[in-house]
């Protein structure tokens, strides 16, 4: 064990935070209010490749002995099926292994949760295909998080005239902005804008900074029961549900 | 020498499975969360569902291996795991969680063949099993007649051409109204059935004596149904389910006891899902022992996926020196022998 890293029971609670809900993989160190270390790669190799050796980086670089981190935050979804289940199974393998809680943060929330005390109304956008997003929309008041409209899917067009009925200005961010900038600038009628690099995409630092607050609240959950929220179904099952609903049996 | 005792997991498909296995012949503890039920309403596996439900079930399945095993992750080895064949989704479950085990319990990690595991199967039970062996590895995605030259090394003699042995039982299985997962299926029924009621072609492929097709007789199956139909005659189901399984089980050991005196073999094992087929395991018991070859199966709930067989595979790559990194990925084709 490294000199002064002796565990110690008054010591800021620690934090490892995942998020490979995108295209982005990220990961991050995060002890009581201070960020020690976080790494973000946006670019397109699998992340079953690059996290869990992200991780070991940080790890290693900031000396940090894995027993004692307290819970391991991990972005829950909305995102990539896939990515998602990359997250979700090497939080709750490390959960499992190191005997440690899992705080599930939504994707979205984090992602608002980078544009923190920004004025008016932030609304994440990320691409779900199929014409959606997966978005939500939120504002900051008092410096807290405050949810206007939840994390869910809709598509696009749905999604400008809600924001045109609340005629607040509104700031954007998430990777469906580059596929459906178009569309915002032809249907928008409320001033608005875009987050820039450093703030757009998803960042682990947000999922363990956001995610302490909910470890501080208590909202925990064991590493077994930890399941990534898709906000969709599968396709299989969507497909089934249709023709149950067109043929009842 | 000090016992080796390996973590392994399995998720290739729709079974999440982990076991703990001392030495790679003796297994602790093995725990199967099987979703048949789940994908019966679709006739077949559907990938996005069993990759959810891999993540739903992973840390109980384990957490019951470790408690069955009567083991902690301190007393552990190494963590073995299937990283290919397979679906990638699914892969990709297990493989990040045995990796995110085995770093926070530094403790190496060994990608696991799945099909390597399948072969693996037949140490558990038969202590005095040791390479070279002829081994006819059948499930629902692979057919394959290989000599096992040493742990984890094989030479493929015969693959099948077109559709895996378990693909054909699936396809007939629902042409004629049994249902998924087919081979259980067909075999039950058979055993009402004349086997000898209805001739279905056995292919022979020009110059690969040992390589198989199984889209022949499928084809043959259902072009019956067809015309039984079209002269509005009644198919007595199990004699064809018979006649069927009979066309199928012929072939794999015809081709199998050509291999074995071709290449001197005499002992031959059976390995994968199809293998716990009672008719097989009948058929090539009797050929092996008419030949005086010793004949070696693995229990029909080691024939199906499992964790058991990936951990006595991951015993044999773990004593040989095999090591993977953090960045281990799911390999979806990966191939028999690469790694």
């Amino acid at each position: 064990m490294p000199e002064g890293k002796e565990k110690s029971a008054d010591r800021p609670a620690r934090l490892l935070a995942l998020d490979s809900s995108g295209m982005v993989a990220s990961v991050a160190l995060v002890e009581g209010d201070t960020l020690l270390a976080e790494y973000t790669v946006n670019y397109k190799k699998t992340h079953s490749q690059t996290l869990l050796p992200m991780l070991d980086e940080i790890v290693k670089m900031t000396e940090t002995d894995l027993t004692e981190v307290d819970a391991i935050a991990v972005a829950a979804g909305p995102g990539s099926f896939t990515g998602l289940r990359i997250g979700s199974a090497t939080a709750k393998g490390l959960g499992l292994a190191l005997d440690k809680p899992l705080v599930a943060v939504p994707t979205v929330e984090a992602l608002a949760w980078n544009l923190f005390d920004t004025a008016g109304l932030v609304c994440p956008i990320m691409d779900a295909r199929r014409k959606q997003v997966y978005t939500g929309v939120f504002r900051f008041s008092e410096h807290r998080l405050q949810t206007v409209k939840a994390q869910t899917a809709m598509g696009i067009e749905e999604l400008t005239e809600f924001l045109n009925h609340l005629e607040e200005p509104v700031t954007f961010l998430g990777d469906g902005v580059p596929v459906y900038r178009e569309i915002i600038e032809e249907k928008l009628r409320v001033s608005h804008g875009y987050a820039p690099a450093h703030l757009n995409r998803q960042r682990a630092a947000a999922v363990g900074t956001l995610g302490m607050l909910y470890y501080n609240e208590g909202k925990t959950q064991t590493a077994a029961e930890h399941c990534p929220d898709y906000l969709r179904l599968s396709q299989a099952e969507r497909e089934r549900a249709q023709r149950l609903r067109e043929n009842p049996v | 020498m000090k016992d080796i005792l390996i973590l392994a997991i399995e998720s290739s498909c729709d079974e999440t499975a982990a076991a703990v296995v001392k030495n790679g012949r003796t297994v602790l503890s093995s725990v199967i969360s099987s979703q048949i039920d789940l994908h019966k309403l679709y006739g077949g596996v559907v990938p996005e569902i069993a990759s959810r439900k891999h993540i739903e079930k992973i840390n109980p399945v384990i957490e019951e291996a470790l408690r069955d095993g009567g083991v902690t992750l301190d007393d552990l080895d190494a963590v073995g795991v299937t990283y290919g064949p397979g679906l990638v989704g699914a892969l990709l479950v297990g493989v990040a969680e045995a990796k995110a085990i085995a770093y926070a319990k530094k403790l190496p990690l060994v990608g696991v063949h799945h099909i390597e595991g399948h072969v693996s199967a037949n140490y558990i039970e038969n202590p005095d099993l040791e390479p070279p062996f002829l081994c006819l590895i059948v499930s629902g995605g692979h057919t394959h007649l290989v000599i096992v030259k040493d742990y984890g090394e094989f030479e493929i003699l015969g693959r099948t051409r077109d559709d895996a042995a378990g693909e054909a039982f699936d396809k007939v299985a629902r042409a004629i109204g049994l249902g998924y997962p087919g081979g259980p299926k067909i075999d039950r029924l058979s055993r009402e059935g004349n086997d000898q009621a209805i001739w279905f072609p056995r292919a022979k492929i020009e110059d690969s004596p040992y390589d198989f097709s199984f889209s022949g007789v499928k084809s043959a199956v259902l072009n019956y149904l067809n015309s039984a139909k079209m002269k509005g005659e009644e198919v007595n189901r199990a004699d064809l389910a018979a006649s069927f399984q009979r066309a199928v089980v012929d072939v794999l050991v015809e081709h199998t006891m050509a291999a074995a005196r071709d290449y001197h073999m005499k002992k031959i094992a059976i390995a994968g899902g199809v293998a716990s087929n009672g008719t097989l395991r009948e058929a090539m018991s009797r050929a092996c022992d008419k030949r005086g070859y010793r004949f070696y199966r693995p229990s029909p709930i080691l024939c199906t996926d499992n964790a058991a067989m990936i951990g006595a595979a991951a015993y044999y790559e773990f004593v040989k020196g095999t090591r993977h990194g953090w960045d281990l990925n799911a390999i979806p084709n990966l191939r028999l022998g690469e790694r």
